[in-house]
Parts: C-alpha cells; structure tokens; sequence
C-alpha cells in the first residue's frame, strides 16, 4: 500500500484552469457539431482572464515555496512570467479569431491548441524539477508544431515540418543534458542539483558537459545562433497570428525557465558557463543583425530581429544577481509587447487568404493606411530601441546589468548590433512613408485585433516613458529563494 | 557488475550516431527514426546513472521520455502525411524551401 | 562477468545495427533495423535492473511505436528508394564532426568525472526491494505524482494533433487561388488537400 502523498493543488491553480478550458472546449466543441469562432473566443479569453486572477492571487502565497513533491515553484518570478504568458495567450487569441476567420479555415481546434501551448509555457515557468521542464517544454512544443500547420497552406506544413524536426533534435539534447545533471548530482531537482554541486570542490566534468548539452537544447528553443536556422523559416510559414504568440510566448517561458536552470541549479558553475552564454550572446546580437540586412519580407526580417534579441536578453542574464533577472523579465515584458504588436500589424496590413508579406507589399502603406504605418513605425522602433519606448528602456535595463557585471565589452557589441538593427527597421519605416505603392493591396481594419493593437501600442509607449510602472513588482519577483 | 564508464561510452557512440542520421539523411520518416535513436540513447544513460546514484528517479524519468517519444512520433508522422498528401515527397530537402 | 559477456555481445550489436539503419536506401529495412536496436537496448535496461523499463521498451517502442512507423512508410509506398549520395553538401561532414565531438566530449568528461574503472556503488538490489514494478510505483505515485499527470496532458496534445493533421476536410476551400500579383513560388500558397 502506497502512502497517499500530500497535494496542494493551489499554486498550480493557473494551469489547472487553462488546461480544463481547453479540455472543455475540445469535449463541448464536439457535442455541439460546429460552435460558433466567438464563443470559443471569448470562453478562451475568459478561461485566460480566471487564471490570471489565480496567479495574481498567488503573489501573496505564504506556504511552502515548492509544492507537489517539491515539482512546482510557488515563488513571484512565476507569477509574473505566467501573467506575462497569459496575456500573450490572450493576444494571440484574438489574433487567431481574425486570420482563421479571415482565410477562410478557421477551425474549432485552435483554441484548445492554443490553451494547452500556453498552461505547457506557465507550468515551464513555475517547474522546479527537471523532469518538468522537460515536460511542459514538450508540451509546449508539440502544440505549437500544430499550430504552425494549421492555416493548411503548403508553407505552413513545411515550416511546422522543419520545425518539429529541428525540435525534437534539441529535445534530444536537452534530454542528455538532463542526464548528465542527473548522473552529476543525483538529482533532479533544480535546487537539488546546485545543493550537490557546491557541496564539491574540483572540476565537475559531468556538471560541465550537463551545462553545454542543456544550453544547446535552449538555444534552439530561444533561437541562439548558432542553433537559429529554423526560425526564419518557420516565422515566415507559419500562420501570422501563430508567430505573434509563438514569437512571444516561446520567449518568455524559456528564458524564464533558463533563468533558473543557469541562476540556481549550476550556479556554482557560474564562471564555467558564462564564457558559452557570452559566445552564444555575442554570436546572436551580431549575426542575427546582420542577415536581417538581406532580408526582403517582413516576416523574415523580424524572425532575424528575434534571434538578435534573444542575445541581447542573453546579454541580461550573464549577470547573475537580482538587478540583472530584474532586466531580464523586463525585457521579455518589453519584447512581449513589441513583438505581439508588429506581427498583429503585419497581420491586418497583409491581405487576404494569401499572406503578402514581402517588402513590395509593404511600399507606401502610409498612403493606404496611415493607422497601420504608424502603428508599424512605432513597433519597429521599440524594436530598434529607440526611446520613448519600451525597448529602449530594456535594452539599456540589459546592458546595464552586463556592465556592472564587468561584461563592457559584451555591452559594447550589443550596442553596435542595435546601430546595425536600426538600419534595417529604419528601412522598412522609410519604404513605408517614401515610395509608391506597387501593389493594390486594401489593408483592413478590425475591431478586435484593432482594440488589441491599441493596447500593445500603449504599453509600448506608456512603459516607455513610465518604466517605473512595473519596475519594482519585477524587482520584488527577481528574488530567487531556494 | 557492468563499469559505468563503459555504458555511457556506449550511449554516447549511440546518440551521435543518431546525430549523424538527422544530419545526413533527407527522408523524413528517417529523420525521426534517428531522433528516436537519440532518445534511446539517453534512456540508457537514464538507466544507467540511476543504478549508479542508487536512485529510482532515473528509471521514472525514463518511463516519461518514453511516453513523449510516443506523442512526438504520432505527431511527426502526422505532419509527415499532411505533407506528402500534396507533394509526393517527404525529403527534407526538397521540402524546405530554404535548406537548413 | 556473465554480464561483461552479455554487454560485448549486445553493444557491438546495437550500434551495428544503428549505423545499418542509417546505410539503407529502403526505409523498410531502416526500421527494421531500427527494432534491432531497440531489443538490443531492452536487454541493456535488464542488466541495468530495469525490468520494468524492459518490458515497457519492448512494448511501446518494438511493438507500438515500430508499427506506426511500418505503417506510414508502408502508406508512403515501400517501393520509393532514395539517393545516399549527394545530399546537402555540407550537411554530412558536418554530422561526423558534430558525431565523433560529442562522443569525445562525452568520454572526456566521463573519464574526469567518474573515472575509467568507476562500478556502480552496491545497494541497488535495496531500491528494487520488493520488485521492480513496484519500486517504480511508490515514487511514480508519489514523488512523481505531478510529472505523471502532466503526460495527460501532452497525450491530449498528440491526440488533438492527429485529429487536426490527418483529418481530411470536407468543404475545404479548393480551387485555383485567386489570381493576385507575381509571387515567386505561387504553389507554396495553395491549400494543402487534406
């Protein structure tokens, strides 16, 4: 007879919510034959909305600061990342309800699907044991390969099949470095594995190889070069609302679960990884800026911004201290927005079934449409990190904390990528405002992925010029207990 | 009993193997056929670390990579299908359209 | 030793037939290979005291997992064969490189970290106290109570996913795509008909 262990459900509470909608919403959509894309809209976003009240309720958690056989992490830097994650989800809902609705395809399953990516993304966050990270990370995953096909378009099979191969190939060395951590300390347990590792002196050859195999099986998933060459690809398939969300939401939830995977499980280690993280930093910034140079489609272009951003929060977390998470959320928040507001207006301002995303179509749309070119212009500066907006304040937040860290000279080429970045978003801008429209092309408008247009360009300007809004709730989350 | 370092050495020549086929092969089909070699691999591993921590934890884990395997293989056939049902071929290569 | 006999006899065999596997032209005779490796690989979670794992591994991966593979290379067309040579030109110096590396990253760290002559410590037969089967579900129930269930999860995941995927859609928009400007590859746009 096995003792029955003691369970309490509460901080898994988001998660519980998100996946029982989903799981409702596949079993009702089924029984009533063809529901209607607005309801599934709004149950998603009402699903999404009770479990952010559930994480915000769990900001003033008092019990045990892991839960569920120690599996779970009940501390703020989850709460925060989850309710960044649920807000992505929600963008990335109303935005699918537009494009599946406007090419013709929509199907009832994407909300599920969406539902599950984002409960497999907030349980990475909150995981405290290896084997879930490992978990909710295929989770995420396997949903998102899905979502990618699913506009059904020929590129979008084939970016979900390149996706999902290169995928499972990092899956597999995430694994062996979960083995390997496994084998050094005996454990799985992210604090587990740094409370064996100090406890040793020497070199930790196993730990080191651990470290390696883990950050390569990351670095597919955040796009580091030189593990990136899905992600232009697969940014460009896949349906435009579909890499709004996975563009965000992939971000967060791994860096956040990457945080505390380098931050306590190898931070006795701390001196043998940085060299890694700042190669793969240095290697992202200055690569990633320079393709995005060739590129011609805007979809393709921001896919390579990605990968140059992904070094700059890089770049956040190669210092270990406090201020330096601090940084590192705040960018992901500043990204989040950025990100989600220009793949939307690249969204509204493509046409109809056939997706044109190439530079021509994009030529002189602020004579078409001066709403969306000015939205466009905006994201893409806070993209470039040019004040007011917020991704000026995040990129000074990350550099800050590299330099006080003693890393000037990471800083110093994260500076000269952005000078590079501006170039190709100023481009774009001027394509937009300086030359004729080639193509007839009528951009829409539409009120709900407008609305949340509005809302990401507020923030975008709002955390801006006000980045104190939510500075001290992510510095208070930035505190590591374990 | 059998010396660890010989089991792992074993694991490791498995994984690249597999490394190689994902690599080197332009079949889809073979392509995941090799990754689920690498997740074999890692399994021994698994196995093999949780004799030699004297823990159980290993062997649990390796029930689990088991069962994602599973759920990675249904969906990667899948999509393999989905593809094939409009282009007659399944090789990388010829997928793709920018070669990785 | 009677184990140091079964490894030398299972060892060479697992990666004789991992490298087969990757050497044919016919993907039939690939997995074929493929279950090769796999009971050779059972054998090893049996010397390793893994009798659970054991049978699961001949179950799930030879038996389940090997026949959707059969099946969809057999629904493909079994006949189709393809070239080995010439694949991406850089591709395959670079799985050697990247192969024989990790192997030797692999056996540095191995031989510092645990060294050459390291056995595992005696105790084991303790944990498996009382069978294997069992110990696996004390802690799979308990500690691992979570993990488990959020393999629910991903099977629901892979469910929905071969629904949506395989699925063929009645009513599905077909026909040529409207005509619109040039695009370099107009194909790449067209509804997959599934």
């Amino acid at each position: 007879m096995i003792p029955a262990p003691h369970l309490d459900f509460l901080p898994l509470l988001p998660e519980l919510i998100v996946a029982g909608v989903a799981v409702a919403l596949l079993v009702g959509g089924a029984l009533v034959g063809r529901p209607s894309q607005t309801v599934l809209l709004l149950l998603t976003l009402a699903g999404l909305i009770a479990a952010a009240a559930a994480s915000a309720y769990l900001w003033n958690w008092d019990g045990p600061g892991r839960v569920l056989g120690e599996m779970i992490q009940a501390d703020r830097l989850a709460v925060v990342s989850r309710m960044i994650l649920l807000g992505v989800g929600a963008f990335g809902a109303l935005y699918g309800h537009h494009y599946f609705a406007r090419t013709g395809v929509a199907r009832m399953e994407f909300y599920p699907l969406l539902l599950l990516a984002v409960s497999g993304m907030t349980l990475l966050v909150a995981s405290a044991d290896l084997i879930v990270v490992f978990l909710a990370l295929e989770i995420l995953s396997l949903a998102l390969y899905i979502l990618v096909a699913l506009s059904f378009r020929m590129a979008s099979a084939e970016a979900s099949m390149k996706y999902f191969l290169l995928g499972a190939f990092s899956s597999a060395f995430f694994l062996y470095g979960l083995a390997m951590a496994y084998g050094a300390a005996g454990t799985t347990k992210i604090d587990g594995i740094a409370l064996a590792l100090s406890g040793r002196t020497g070199s930790q050859p196993l730990a080191l190889a651990a470290v390696g195999l883990l950050l390569i099986g990351f670095g597919f998933k955040v796009s580091v070069v030189p593990f990136h060459m899905w992600t232009p690809d697969v940014y460009q398939g896949a349906p435009t609302s579909v890499t709004a969300f996975m563009a965000a939401g992939t971000k967060v939830a791994a860096f956040t679960a990457l945080i505390r995977v380098l931050d306590v499980s190898f931070q006795p280690l701390t001196w043998d990884w940085r060299p890694a993280v700042w190669a793969l930093a240095a290697a992202s910034m200055v690569l990633g800026s320079l393709l995005a140079i060739a590129q011609t489609d805007l979809k393709r272009l921001l896919g390579y911004s990605s990968i140059a951003h992904a070094g700059f929060i890089l770049t956040g977390l190669i210092a270990t201290d406090g201020a330096g998470i601090a940084a590192v959320t705040f960018y992901l928040v500043a990204y989040s927005v950025t990100v989600l507001g220009a793949f939307g207006t690249v969204m509204l301002a493509s046409g109809g079934i056939r997706e044109r995303t190439s530079f021509d179509s994009f030529r002189g749309l602020a004579g078409r449409s001066p709403m969306l070119a000015g939205l466009l212009t905006l994201f893409l500066l806070s993209l470039a990190g040019i004040p007011p907006t917020v991704g000026f304040i995040a990129k000074a937040g990350v550099f800050g904390s590299a330099i006080r860290a003693g890393f000037w000279p990471l800083a110093l080429i994260g500076v000269l990528a952005s000078v590079v970045g501006a170039f190709f978003y100023l481009r774009v801008i001027v394509l937009m405002y300086m030359e004729e429209p080639q193509a007839e092309l009528e951009p829409e408008g539409a009120a709900l992925p407008g609305a949340a247009l509005a809302l990401a360009a507020g923030l975008t300007l709002v955390l801006g010029v006000f980045p104190q809004i939510i500075l001290p709730v992510l510095e208070k989350a930035a505190i590591l207990r374990w | 009993m059998i010396r660890l370092p010989l089991v792992l050495f074993f694991s490791a020549v498995l994984f690249s193997t597999g490394v190689y086929g994902v690599l080197a092969r332009r079949n889809g089909v073979l392509v995941l056929m090799s990754i689920e070699l690498m997740l074999n691999a890692v399994n021994v591993n698994l196995v093999a670390f949780s004799q030699y921590v004297r823990d159980i934890g290993g062997q649990v884990f390796a029930l689990f990579v088991i069962a994602v395997a599973a759920a990675e293989v249904g969906i990667g056939l899948a999509i393999v299908i989905l593809i094939f049902r409009n282009r007659e071929s399944i090789n990388v290569d010829e997928v793709s359209l920018l070669k990785w | 030793m009677a184990e140091l006999i079964v490894f030398w006899v299972f060892a060479p065999l697992a990666v004789a037939s991992g490298i087969a596997m990757l050497l044919q032209r016919n993907a039939v005779y690939s997995a074929l290979f493929l279950v090769v490796n796999f009971f050779a690989l059972a054998v090893f979670f049996l010397m390793l005291g893994a009798e659970f794992l054991f049978a699961v591994q001949i179950i799930v991966y030879a038996g389940a997992i090997m026949v959707l593979f059969l099946f969809v290379i057999m629904l493909l067309g079994v006949d189709r064969e393809e070239r080995l040579v010439e694949p991406i030109r850089w591709q395959r110096p670079l799985g050697i490189f990247l192969g024989v590396g990790i192997t030797a990253e692999i056996f540095a760290a191995v031989r510092a970290g645990v060294g050459f002559a390291a056995k595992a410590p005696g105790g084991f037969a303790l944990v498996n106290q009382g069978g294997n089967a069992q110990a696996i579900a004390k802690v799979l129930f308990t500690d691992y109570f979570l993990p488990f269930e959020i393999t629910s999860i991903l099977l629901i995941v892979a469910a929905v996913a071969a629904m949506v995927l395989a699925h063929r859609r009645r009513g599905a928009v077909s026909g040529p795509p409207p005509a619109g400007p040039a695009r370099p590859q107009p194909d790449r746009e067209a509804e997959v008909a599934g």
